[in-house]
C-alpha cells in the first residue's frame, strides 16, 4: 500500500527526464527564440533587472539558416571565426582520438566535450589573455585559445614522465598555469566558489584580471554554487560564473538538478546580471562573455550566464548513456551541433568551403595523430614509464618535512 | 617584552603582518568592523582598512573557497572560522582543495592559506562550541596543523603560519583567551605575572615543527597541546613526580626529536588531549614512539582524554581531562 492509499494525501514529485531508451525524442524542433528577440544592454549602466528577459529569454546570434543577426551579434571578422572553427574541430578530432586511445588501453579514463566544443572555445577567445580560466572538466578547449601544445595535453591524459601534474591526477584534470588555467579537481562545484577568491584577489590588487569559471546543471546543486553566487553578489569582483546546461550529469536529468524552469533566472535574485545563452551558438557564446568581460573591466562585479546545450555524448569512457536516454536524442536538439554551425555560417557567409573543411580535417587529424605518438614516446598507461615514485611524496608541502621523507625511504625508491 | 593576553597577542600577530606584508588580508564572520566575537581582530579593519580586514558571510565552506581563490591569485589570506565546531561545512575546500592544489597541480599552484579557529573546552559551550578537531586535519597530507597554548606562542606560531607557503590549520584554545587554565573552573588566573604572557612586541616568529619544553624532569614524559599543557602543569605538580612537560605546538609536522630524546631519557610517557580518544592524535603519537623508542619505555604509554562521546555542557568537568585523571597517569606509569 502506498503512502497516498493510506492517507489520501499525494506523497513527494520525482521528477523524471522527458525522454527514456525507446522514446522518440522531440524538443519542438527549432528554437522559438530567435536572433534579435533580445537586445544588447549598455555593459556599463546595465542593472540586473534589466536582464530579466534575457535570464527567461534564450540569446542567440545564428539564425537557423546560418545568418547572424541582432544587437548580440559580435560582428567578428571572418579569420577569427575560421580560428574558433578549427578549435571546435581540433577539440573534436583530438576527443576522438583520446576515446581510440582509452578503449585501447593507451589512458584509464576519458572525457569528451562532444556537443558542446562551442563553450570554453568561444567564451576563453572572448577574454583577454591573462584573465584566470577555472573550468571543469567539460572545458579543456580554453586550452586550445591559449595556445597548449597538444603533446603536452596527451601525456597528462596519459600520466607518463612527460605529464606536468606527475601522473597525480586522472586524465583531463590538466593544470596549465602558463595559460593561466587552473589545475581541475574532480569534487565537482568546488571551482565555481573558488573562482569568486581568485577575482577578489586581482580586484584587490588593481588589474584588469578577470576570472571565468564553470559548473554544470547537476553541480548547481552544490553549496559551492550558492556560496559562488552570493560571495560574488556581495564583493563584486570581476568574475564570469557559468553553469552549462547540458541536460545531463552522468544519468541525472536537470529535473533533478532543480524544480525551476530555467537556470539563468536563479541570478536574479542574487541582484547579479543574469543571462542565458544558446551553447551551441559561437557567436551568441563570445559576444554574452565580451559583455560579461566589459562589465568586470568597468569595475561591475559579477556576470552570471546559463550556457543552454545538450551532452552529445556519454558522461565519460565509464558511461553509457543507452541505458538511461534515446540514443539519437543529441539529433533532436534544436540547437544542434556547434561546430557545423559555425561551418554553415562560415560558408554562408563566403568564407568556407567544405573543400577546406575537409582539407583542414584532415591537416588536423594527422597533427593529433602525431602528437599522439610523440606523447606516447615519453610513455603510455600499458607499459609506461610513468613519473619516479619519489613524485608521491614531493609537492605535499613546499619542503618534504620528516614523516614524508621517512616514507619516501621506506619505499625505498 | 610586553604584558598580553593570548587575544591580544594574536591580534599583535595579525598586526604585524599586516603591516609586513600587503598581500596578507584577513576575513571571516564578525571579525571586520565588530572585530571578532572574541575581539582577536579588534580595531584591525580600522587601521587597515575594509578591504583587508572584512566581514564575510555566514558560510564556512564559502569562506574557505575564496581563501584558497585568494591565494592561488597571490595573497597570503588569513580566515577565522568562529568555532572550530563549525568548520565542518568547509571540510571538502580545506580536505580536497586547499590541501591538496599544490601536489594535485605538480606544483605549479599553490595556496598559502591560513584558517585560525577558537577551539576547545571549558568555557560552557557544549556541544557545539567546544570540540578540539585537530585529528580531523591531521590526517589530511597537504595540511600543517598548528595548536597554541599561551600568548607567547600564540604570536609567534601564528607569524609563523602566516608567513608559510602550506596551508596551515591554526586552533587556538579558546579557554585560554583570557588566562591559563590549570583544570579548576572556580581557579580562573589572568596572563598577569605568567611567564608566556610576555610577548615581544614587535615581528616575532616560533619556527614550525618545534615543540617546547615547558618544564624538564626524567621520571615520565607528559605530551600535551593547547589548553591541555597548563592542566599537565598543575597535574605534575600534584603528583609530586619530576615528569618533562612537552608542549607539541606543532602536531603536523611534530617535533620527532624533542619527543623522541625526552622518552628516551624517562622511558615512561603520557599523552594528553581533550578531543576524544578514539582515533585522536595522541594514537599517532603513541603508535610513532614505540616505533621509536620500543626499547627504551619501562612503562605502557597512557592517555588521558576526552570521552569518546559528544561534548557535554553542564557536566563538561567530568569530560575534559583533570589534574587528578592525569596525575594518576603519570603515577601509574612509575609502577612499572
Amino acid at each position: 500500500m502506498s503512502d497516498k492509499d493510506k492517507s489520501g494525501m499525494e506523497t513527494y514529485v520525482v521528477p523524471d527526464a522527458p525522454f527514456r531508451p525507446g522514446d522518440t525524442a522531440d524538443f519542438g524542433g527549432k528554437w522559438e527564440e530567435k536572433p534579435g528577440d533580445l537586445n544588447r544592454p549598455d555593459p556599463a549602466t546595465c542593472k540586473t533587472e534589466d536582464t530579466v528577459e534575457h535570464a527567461n529569454g534564450l540569446i542567440r546570434v545564428l539564425n537557423d539558416d546560418g545568418t547572424a543577426s541582432g544587437e548580440w551579434n559580435p560582428q567578428l571578422d571572418a579569420n577569427v571565426l575560421i580560428k574558433g572553427l578549427e578549435m571546435m574541430m581540433r577539440l573534436r578530432i583530438f576527443d576522438d582520438r583520446m576515446i581510440k586511445m582509452q578503449r585501447t588501453g593507451k589512458l584509464s579514463f576519458y572525457m569528451r566535450s562532444f556537443g558542446e566544443e562551442a563553450v570554453a572555445i568561444a567564451q576563453t577567445m572572448a577574454l583577454d589573455d591573462h584573465d584566470w580560466i577555472f573550468p571543469s572538466y567539460r572545458q579543456p578547449g580554453a586550452q586550445f585559445v591559449r595556445g597548449r601544445d597538444m603533446v603536452s595535453m596527451i601525456c597528462h591524459c596519459i600520466g607518463n614522465t612527460e605529464d606536468n601534474i606527475k601522473g597525480r591526477q586522472m586524465p583531463v584534470h590538466y593544470s596549465w598555469k602558463e595559460g593561466h588555467f587552473i589545475s581541475i579537481s574532480s569534487p565537482v562545484g568546488t571551482q565555481f566558489s573558488q573562482a569568486v577568491g581568485v577575482a577578489m584577489a586581482s580586484a584587490y590588487k588593481g588589474e584588469d584580471q578577470a576570472t571565468i569559471t564553470w559548473l554544470g546543471d547537476g553541480t548547481s546543486a552544490q553549496g559551492d554554487f550558492h556560496y559562488g553566487l552570493n560571495f560574488a553578489s556581495v564583493f563584486k569582483p570581476p568574475v564570469i560564473l557559468n553553469v552549462v546546461n547540458n541536460q545531463w550529469a552522468i544519468s541525472t536529468h536537470k529535473n533533478i538538478a532543480t524544480g525551476g524552469k530555467n537556470f539563468a533566472a536563479r541570478g536574479l535574485s542574487y541582484d547579479i546580471p543574469s543571462l542565458r545563452v544558446d551553447g551551441n551558438d559561437f557567436l551568441a557564446l563570445y559576444s554574452v562573455t565580451k559583455w560579461a568581460r566589459e562589465r568586470a573591466r568597468a569595475g561591475l562585479g559579477a556576470t552570471y550566464i546559463e550556457v543552454y546545450t545538450y551532452r552529445a555524448g556519454a558522461h565519460s569512457s565509464s558511461d553509457d548513456p543507452s541505458r538511461y536516454r534515446p540514443g539519437d536524442e543529441f539529433k533532436c536538439w534544436p540547437g544542434g551541433d556547434p561546430v557545423e554551425r559555425l561551418k554553415e555560417h562560415l560558408i554562408k557567409i563566403g568564407a568556407w568551403s567544405d573543400e577546406k573543411d575537409q582539407e583542414l580535417t584532415e591537416q588536423i587529424d594527422s597533427e593529433v595523430m602525431a602528437a599522439y605518438k610523440k606523447a606516447c614516446e615519453y610513455g603510455d598507461l600499458a607499459s609506461g614509464p610513468f613519473p619516479p615514485a619519489s613524485t608521491i611524496f614531493t609537492e605535499v608541502y613546499e619542503e618534504v618535512p620528516w614523516h614524508l621523507q621517512e616514507q619516501r625511504e621506506e619505499l625505498g625508491k | 617584552m610586553v604584558e598580553m593576553n593570548m587575544i591580544q597577542s594574536l591580534n599583535s600577530a595579525l598586526e604585524t603582518m599586516l603591516e609586513k606584508d600587503e598581500n596578507v588580508v584577513i576575513f571571516g564572520e564578525d571579525v571586520g568592523y565588530f572585530g571578532g566575537v572574541f575581539r582577536v581582530t579588534d580595531g584591525l579593519q580600522e587601521k587597515h582598512g575594509e578591504h583587508r580586514v572584512f566581514d564575510a558571510p555566514l558560510a564556512e565552506g564559502g569562506i574557505a573557497a575564496i581563501a584558497f581563490g585568494m591565494g592561488l591569485n597571490g595573497l597570503r589570506p588569513v580566515a577565522e572560522i568562529q568555532f572550530a565546531d563549525y568548520i565542518f561545512p568547509a571540510y571538502d575546500q580545506i580536505v580536497n582543495e586547499i590541501a591538496k592544489l599544490r601536489h594535485r597541480s605538480g606544483g605549479e599552484f599553490s595556496t598559502p592559506v591560513t584558517i585560525r579557529t577558537p577551539a576547545g573546552g571549558g568555557i560552557k559551550g557544549g556541544h557545539h562550541h567546544s570540540q578540539s578537531p585537530e585529528s580531523q586535519f591531521t590526517h589530511t597530507p597537504g595540511l600543517k596543523v598548528v595548536y597554541c597554548s599561551n600568548p607567547n606562542n600564540a604570536k609567534g606560531l601564528l607569524t609563523s603560519a602566516i608567513e608559510c607557503n602550506d596551508p596551515v590549520i591554526f586552533f587556538e584554545p579558546k579557554r585560554c583567551y583570557r588566562g591559563p587554565f590549570y583544570g579548576d573552573p572556580h581557579n580562573v588566573p589572568t596572563w598577569k605575572n605568567h611567564p608566556k604572557g610576555e610577548v615581544p612586541e614587535g615581528y616575532y616568529s616560533i619556527p614550525l615543527e618545534q615543540a617546547e619544553v615547558v618544564r624538564e624532569g626524567d621520571a615520565c614524559t607528559v605530551i600535551a597541546w593547547g589548553a591541555m599543557v597548563h592542566v599537565c602543569e598543575q597535574a605534575i605538580k600534584d603528583s609530586g613526580i619530576n615528569a618533562e612537560l612537552i608542549d607539541l605546538q606543532t602536531l603536523v609536522p611534530w617535533d620527532r626529536d624533542t619527543v623522541v630524546n625526552s622518552i628516551k631519557k624517562t622511558g615512561r610517557c603520557v599523552i594528553v588531549h581533550e578531543a576524544p580518544k578514539t582515533s585522536g592524535f595522541g594514537a599517532e603519537m603513541i603508535a610513532s614512539i614505540q616505533e621509536r623508542c620500543f626499547w627504551h619505555l619501562e612503562a605502557p604509554i597512557i592517555r588521558v582524554t576526552g570521552w569518546d562521546t559528544p561534548f557535554p555542557h553542564t557536566t563538561e568537568w567530568d569530560y575534559l581531562p583533570n589534574p587528578e585523571r592525569i596525575a594518576e597517569a603519570i603515577k601509574k606509569t612509575q609502577e612499572a
